[in-house]
C-alpha cells in the first residue's frame, strides 16, 4: 500500500506523522519533498551507496538546420524556447522536459541534453528503508525529481511518501498513483483554509483519504466541523503537548520517546491499512 | 526609428510602468511621424513564468530598436540583446518625461539586466 502525506498548509507536522509512521509499520519512506527533505533529521540512517544524479532532458539547437520557423517557440507553454528571426534562444531553467518541441520541429533541428536538476539517495535506518530526492540549489523544476525518487518505490511491502507542503505540481506529482491520502492539519483558521484546498486537490486525484489533527486543543472547534459536514474521517488527533514539540526539536522520534503516543500512531497505521482492505 | 515603453495607461501622459515583462500595456513610439500605437499585454500579466522572455519577444515584433523602461531582469535583456534592441532605464513619472529623457541624451544604455530574475 502506498500512503501520501500531506496538507495543505505547512509546518502542520507530515514529516512528524510519516516517520513516525514508517518506524511503528517498517514501511520504507521517500521524502518527495525535494526542495527541503527533513526526514533524515528524525530517522538518522546511514547511505546507501551513492547518491544518484538526476537529469531533465531539455532542448538544444542545431543551428545548421535551424530555420527560424518558429514552431518550437509557438508550442512551448513555459517560454523556454525563444525565437527571434533565425535566431532560437533556449531557457533551460524554464524547461519541464516534455519533448514537444522535438516533435514540432519540421527540420529535426532540435535534440536533447541532460540537465542536471539534482539527486535521489537511499538511506537505511534499522528497518525502515529511507530515499529522498534532494534538488539542486537554483532549479525550480521540482515534479522530474519527485517522479525520479517514485521510480524507487519497493515493488513489494507499504511504502510511505513524505509530501511537500501546498498544493501545486510537486505535491500532485507526489499524491498521484497512491492508495491513500494523509492530510495533516492544525485546527486554526490557516490550517483549515488549507486544508480545504488541500481537499479539493485530493478529490480531484481521486485518491481516498483522511485528516490528523495535528495540536489538537490549540485554535478552535472548525477542523472538526468542516470534516463533519464533509463525511472526511479523522484519523487521529495528536495533542498539542509540549513533550511533543521537545522530541521534535531534538530531532527524535515520538514513538521511541513518548511511549504514551506510541498507540496513537500504531492506531492510525492500522486505520490506515483499514481503509485499503 | 520606434521606442518602446512600458506602461499601464494607454497614452503619453500614462505612467511609465517600472515592470517590464508583467507591464500592462507597450506604447510603440514612431520618432520619424510622432505617433504611437498601443500593445496590449495582458498575457504575460498573468503568466505564471517567462514574462519577461515573451514581452521581450512582442518588443521585438514591434520592430523597434530601443526599449524604455524601470526594470530589465536577466532572461528578457538576452531576448532583447539578441535582437539587436538597446534597453534604457528611467525612473521618469510618465511615458511622455521618458520620452523627453530619452530624446535629451539623459538616459544611460544598460549593458546588462539591472535586477535578478525570479525563477533562477
Amino acid at each position: 500500500m502506498i500512503v501520501a502525506v500531506a496538507s495543505g498548509k505547512g509546518g502542520t507536522g507530515k514529516t512528524t506523522v510519516a516517520a513516525n509512521l514508517a518506524r511503528v509499520s517498517g514501511a520504507a519512506l521517500l521524502d518527495c519533498d525535494v526542495e527541503e527533505p527533513n526526514a533524515h533529521l528524525f530517522l538518522k540512517g546511514e547511505r546507501r551507496g551513492e547518491p544518484e544524479t538526476v537529469s531533465l532532458l531539455v532542448p538544444e539547437v542545431d543551428e545548421a538546420l535551424c530555420d527560424g520557423c518558429g514552431e518550437c517557440g509557438r508550442f512551448c507553454e513555459f517560454q523556454a524556447l525563444a525565437v527571434l528571426g533565425k535566431r532560437v534562444l533556449v531557457f533551460a531553467e524554464l524547461c519541464h522536459g516534455c519533448g514537444g518541441c522535438l516533435r514540432v520541429c519540421p527540420r529535426g533541428a532540435l535534440r536533447e541534453v541532460p540537465k542536471r536538476i539534482g539527486v535521489v539517495e537511499t538511506l537505511k535506518a534499522d528497518a525502515v528503508t529511507l530515499i529522498q530526492g534532494r534538488l539542486d540549489v537554483g532549479v525550480a523544476m521540482a515534479p522530474p525529481l519527485i517522479r525520479a525518487v517514485k521510480a524507487k518505490l519497493p515493488q513489494e511491502g507499504d511504502a510511505i511518501l513524505d509530501a511537500p507542503p501546498g498544493t501545486s505540481c510537486p505535491v500532485v506529482a507526489t499524491l498521484r498513483e497512491t492508495d491513500y491520502v494523509v492530510l495533516v492539519t492544525e485546527p486554526t483558521p490557516f490550517g483549515l483554509n488549507d486544508l480545504k484546498l488541500a481537499v479539493a486537490v485530493v478529490r480531484e486525484l481521486k485518491v481516498p483519504f483522511g485528516v490528523v489533527v495535528n495540536r489538537a486543543g490549540s485554535g478552535d472547534g472548525r477542523t472538526w466541523e468542516f470534516c463533519r459536514e464533509e463525511w472526511i474521517p479523522v484519523l487521529a488527533e495528536i495533542p498539542d503537548d509540549r513533550k511533543i514539540a521537545e522530541v521534535y526539536s531534538r530531532g527524535e522520534m515520538i514513538v521511541d520517546r513518548l511511549p504514551a503516543y506510541r498507540n496513537l500512531i500504531n492506531t492510525l497505521w492500522l486505520k490506515i491499512k483499514g481503509s485499503h482492505d | 526609428m520606434k521606442i518602446v515603453f512600458s506602461t499601464s495607461g494607454a497614452d503619453l501622459d500614462a505612467p511609465l510602468d517600472s515592470r517590464f515583462g508583467r507591464a500592462a500595456k507597450f506604447l510603440v513610439y514612431d520618432t520619424e511621424t510622432d505617433t504611437f500605437t498601443v500593445v496590449v499585454n495582458l498575457q504575460n500579466l498573468n503568466a505564471a513564468q517567462g514574462a519577461g522572455i515573451q514581452s521581450a519577444q512582442t518588443v521585438a515584433a514591434s520592430g523597434a530598436q530601443v526599449l524604455v523602461t524601470g526594470h530589465c531582469g536577466p532572461k528578457a535583456f538576452r531576448v532583447l540583446k539578441a535582437a539587436g534592441i538597446d534597453v534604457y532605464t528611467s525612473d521618469a513619472p510618465t511615458v511622455a518625461a521618458a520620452l523627453t529623457l530619452y530624446r535629451e541624451g539623459k538616459l544611460k544604455k544598460s549593458l546588462d539586466a539591472d535586477v535578478e530574475g525570479h525563477w533562477a
